[in-house]
């Protein structure tokens, strides 16, 4: 009984850890900007909205959101639907090269951003795709493919061969044993896929802020013009903060009965 | 592994993979390779200067070498030191997570939510928190009289991102080694009990290598992420003060992106994926290595 | 310990039980006798692994009270009762050898370095593990696993009952005769109480001194193999022991006369009149013996199944499938054939439980 206390008392301390951090800047949103910079106060003493309301109603802020949740959707969609056959092939096939071909994918999920981001800048720029949500969406597959082949990858070696056998035999051309019978049955993994794609395409921040200027602009760039002639709105930065911590909460409420499962793989 | 038919034609699966890889990841370091041999004078005339830059980087007597090195030896530190207090600090939660019940769901969520928060909002909430005047943590450690102030004094910058990233990144270990935990039947540990062994047993003799495979994932991860960082140190401290905080990535951008200057930026990003590249392979080989010796199809 | 004593002994899992239905394990009764090999047989979700749970201490029961001789030890932890589990999977410590595996129970006891030296030399011997030793447990089949899981719970001398969950699951089909020849040496040399839970009635009658047979949570019959065979006391037991099981008919009894449709079958004994229960008469294919038509009870052959040792005829006695055995020196039998049951072999089953009719 001691033994569960102590578990329970430390885990405590831990999400205590975790969450104050987080308390603090969504005090901090509700404050003006003269109550922050006056003196240390817990919570809003007089608590006011409109940092929030900056925030909605200038266009130029929430465009900013919408930015973001456009190329993090647009690479989703890309990664699973490029790893899929990719992460079928090389759990099922042997083919020529496939180890290292394998080893080379994995490795650019290891990719440091610091080292892409000039070349991309160019890259981009030269195709015409600079300052578009597709630039940061293909910027991301350079790590996120990588991560949902893997991931499929894994899942799909959980799936006995006999089913593909089994659908052969009973006349299912591939594509349709594919889609009717095989993707059902690895939902979970390309969820799990789909899930780390978000996560890692939503909290990167060098590629996203290299790749664009103004048309596509995300949240990410947006937080930075928080600094006027009056000084630093910590308020406004403080809202805007906050608010890019709800997608994030969102998924992982909905996800919250698989992330186990999705760790559970260890190919993060 | 090996029961697994050879089928060439397998390629054709590969073949979308393959093209955006190449076109996101060779492409771009064969342009850096190409940055790398070469100088300009001008907007657009190049010529060769072989292996100048190279040699300029990885001697430490130069401005570039030094900061290279200067850079190199900070980001070791840092990464040894949050692995050093990740990996247990990871472990340790792990085994105070709840495993079954109401409790499961909303301890993952608060677990998992620091994962999902873009990085430059980390950095945002600890820039803020640290802070002497505004901030709970700057304020709190000031009260008690420690001099702190990562604006000014470099102690107190590596305090912060170091806690910063202990704050970001546990999280992930903690996961991984709460699913790793979840695997193990209870027939396990109702066989310890029989055995009548001890709670440290337990863990020492049944835990511990149950989680031997997720434990280097994590590890070799963790390892990864902290040495590429960029994001988080860059909005707490810019870098500073002076270049107390200065990791490779944080000067690798400066370089190309705020000097332009590309031979230079070219070199000093080779020399990073190598390095970054080997530690892959170090650790694609220890996990087939411990799959096979478990009989594991790798 | 020379008896383990289950006394209103019960158990459900979701807190106490108001309904029948919630009970994992209805109230029972039961003494298991030292020196004895028991098997816990029926199909998934009968109980016994949980029964075999409340004896081992690893789940406490809502209701009774489990003596061990006179000592009552119904809340007693796992580790302070003398008894020794092997699971379904083997369960060893991946980082040590056989020997530190043999010897962990005992150095958590603390007993001095020689003696636990010695005790596992000697339970290694008897479990021909004596080569394997120095070996990490890890790298071995999963047969000698199995053994190292078995010794971990001989070796302590303390050690009277030893508890079996469906210990051969994951063993090759091939060394399952092996590790059970094995399992019956070691229990006729050590001379414990041993309890063995499997669902295959094979495993169960090999081994077994005594079968308990049970379902949904309730104990149907304690018997020896043989008087499970012929003498089963419920339709259940009847129909899960024997290969195939028993050929149970709806019959309907007066006296000492049962009417199977349109068919008189004369009965042993003499039976009250039962109103508004259903009544079975149960006979073995094995006592079915097919004959000449016009023979004992007139019946339409269907099929005959041809198992090599034995001959199988499926057969239709009025509307009533049932099954019977084709004597050796009879020709394949084609429709009109008779039936001739083995006398004092064919019982009667009352709401599914047998009764014995009164003497003629």
């Amino acid at each position: 009984m001691r033994y569960l206390n102590a578990r329970a008392f430390g885990l405590g301390l831990y999400m205590l850890g975790l969450a104050l951090p987080i308390y603090w800047l969504i005090n901090m949103s509700f404050k003006t900007n003269e109550e922050i910079t006056s003196g240390l106060t817990l919570w809003p003493h007089e608590p006011i909205l409109s940092n929030y309301g900056k925030i909605f109603n200038d266009p130029s802020w929430y465009l900013g959101y919408v930015h973001s949740l456009t190329y993090v959707f647009i690479n989703m969609a890309i990664s699973i639907v490029v790893a899929l056959p990719a992460a079928y092939a090389f759990s099922r096939y042997r083919f020529l090269g496939d180890k290292h071909l394998f080893f080379w994918l994995l490795s650019n999920r290891m990719a440091p951003a610091a080292v892409y981001a000039l070349p991309f800048f160019n890259l981009y720029s030269s195709i015409g795709l600079f300052d578009t949500p597709w630039a940061v969406a293909l910027a991301h597959c350079l790590f996120n493919v990588p991560l949902a082949v893997w991931i499929l990858e894994g899942f799909i070696s959980g799936v006995p061969r006999e089913i593909d056998e089994t659908a052969q035999i009973d006349g299912y051309s591939f594509p349709r044993f594919f889609i009717k019978i095989f993707i059902p049955l690895i939902a979970n993994g390309i969820g799990v896929a789909a899930f780390f794609c978000f996560m890692f395409s939503w909290v990167e921040l060098l590629l996203a802020r290299t790749l664009t200027a103004t048309a596509a602009k995300p949240i990410t760039s947006i937080m930075t013009r928080t600094v006027s002639a009056s000084g630093m709105d910590w308020g406004l930065l403080a809202a805007a903060g906050v608010l890019c911590m709800i997608p994030g909460a969102i998924v992982i409420w909905f996800v919250r009965n698989h992330i186990a499962k999705g760790f559970a793989l260890g190919r993060v | 592994m090996n029961d697994k038919p050879v089928n060439n034609r397998a390629w054709f699966f590969v073949l979308p993979v393959l093209i955006i890889v190449l076109f996101s990841a060779l492409l771009p370091l064969m342009t850096v390779v190409n940055y790398s041999v070469q100088d300009t004078i001008g907007q657009n005339s190049f010529f060769w200067n072989g292996a100048a830059w190279f040699r300029e980087l990885l001697d430490p007597t130069t401005d570039l070498g030094d900061r290279f090195a200067g850079a190199l030896q900070r980001n070791l530190v840092f990464s040894f030191i949050i692995l050093i207090i990740e990996v247990p600090l990871g472990i340790a939660i792990s085994l105070c997570m709840p495993r079954s019940g109401w409790k499961v769901g909303p301890t993952l969520v608060i677990m998992a939510l620091p994962l999902l928060i873009p990085w430059n909002v980390v950095g945002t909430i600890w820039q803020i928190f640290g802070r002497i005047d505004i901030g709970l943590l700057g304020y709190f450690i000031n009260s008690l009289g420690i001099d702190y102030n990562y604006t000014g004094d470099a102690a107190s910058a590596w305090f912060t991102v170091v806690a910063m990233d202990v704050w970001h990144w546990t999280s992930l270990v903690a996961l991984l080694c709460f699913a790793g935990l979840k695997a193990i039947p209870d027939a396990y540990y109702q066989a310890a009990r029989i055995d009548g062994a001890s709670r440290l047993s337990v863990f020492r003799n049944i835990e511990l290598p149950k989680l031997r495979r997720v434990l280097v994932i994590a590890i070799l991860l963790r390892f990864m992420d902290s040495f590429m960082i960029y994001t988080e140190p860059f909005v707490v401290t810019g870098g500073g003060p002076g270049n107390s905080t200065t990791f490779i990535s944080v000067d690798l951008v400066k370089i190309a992106l705020g000097e332009f200057d590309l031979g230079r930026a070219a070199a000093l990003s080779l020399v990073y994926n190598i390095i970054i590249l080997a530690v892959c392979w170090l650790f694609f080989t220890v996990t087939t290595h411990l799959d096979q010796r478990e009989g594991r199809p790798s | 310990m020379s008896r383990i004593t289950l006394d209103g002994i019960a158990h459900a899992y979701r807190g106490t039980a108001g309904k029948q239905d919630d009970y994992a394990l209805k109230p029972l009764h039961h003494v298991w006798e030292q020196g004895m090999a028991y098997a816990l047989l029926g199909p998934s979700g009968c109980g016994k692994t949980t029964l075999l749970n409340i004896i081992s201490g690893l789940v406490t029961p809502s209701e009774g009270r489990l003596l061990f001789d006179e000592k009552d030890v119904t809340r007693l932890p796992t580790e302070k009762r003398n008894i020794a589990q092997v699971f379904q999977f083997p369960v060893i410590y991946d980082t040590m050898t056989v020997a530190e595996n043999l010897a962990f129970p005992l150095k958590n006891r603390g007993l001095p370095r020689a003696q636990i030296e010695a005790r596992v030399k000697e339970i290694a011997g008897i479990l021909d593990l004596t080569p394997d030793l120095n070996r990490r447990a890890r790298g071995l089949t999963a047969d000698a696993k199995q053994k190292i899981s078995l010794g971990r719970g001989l070796v302590r001398a303390d050690v009277s009952a030893v508890l079996f969950d469906e210990p051969l699951t994951v063993i090759d089909p091939g060394l399952k005769w092996e590790l059970r020849s094995k399992l019956k040496a070691v229990h006729r040399a050590l001379d414990m109480l041993m309890i063995y839970v499997t669902h295959d009635q094979v495993e169960a009658l090999t081994f077994a001194d005594r079968v308990v047979v049970m379902k949904d949570g309730s104990v149907l019959q304690v018997g020896t193999p043989l008087d499970l065979f012929e003498r089963p006391e419920h339709t259940f037991v009847g129909y899960f022991i024997g290969s195939p099981g028993m050929n149970l008919l709806p019959a309907t009894i007066t006296g000492n006369r049962a009417r199977v449709g349109t068919l008189e079958i004369q009965l042993d004994g003499t039976y009250p009149n039962f109103i508004d229960r259903t009544a079975q008469l149960g006979i073995r294919p094995d006592h079915a013996i097919l004959a000449a038509p016009g023979q004992g009870l007139p019946v339409q052959v269907q099929r005959v199944d041809d198992l090599g040792r034995v001959r199988l005829a499926r057969v239709m006695l009025g509307n009533h499938p049932m099954v019977a055995t084709v004597p050796q020196d009879m020709s394949v039998p084609v429709g009109a054939a008779g039936v001739l049951f083995e006398p004092g072999r064919l019982h009667v089953y009352i709401d599914e439980r047998r009764v014995e009719g009164a003497a003629a």
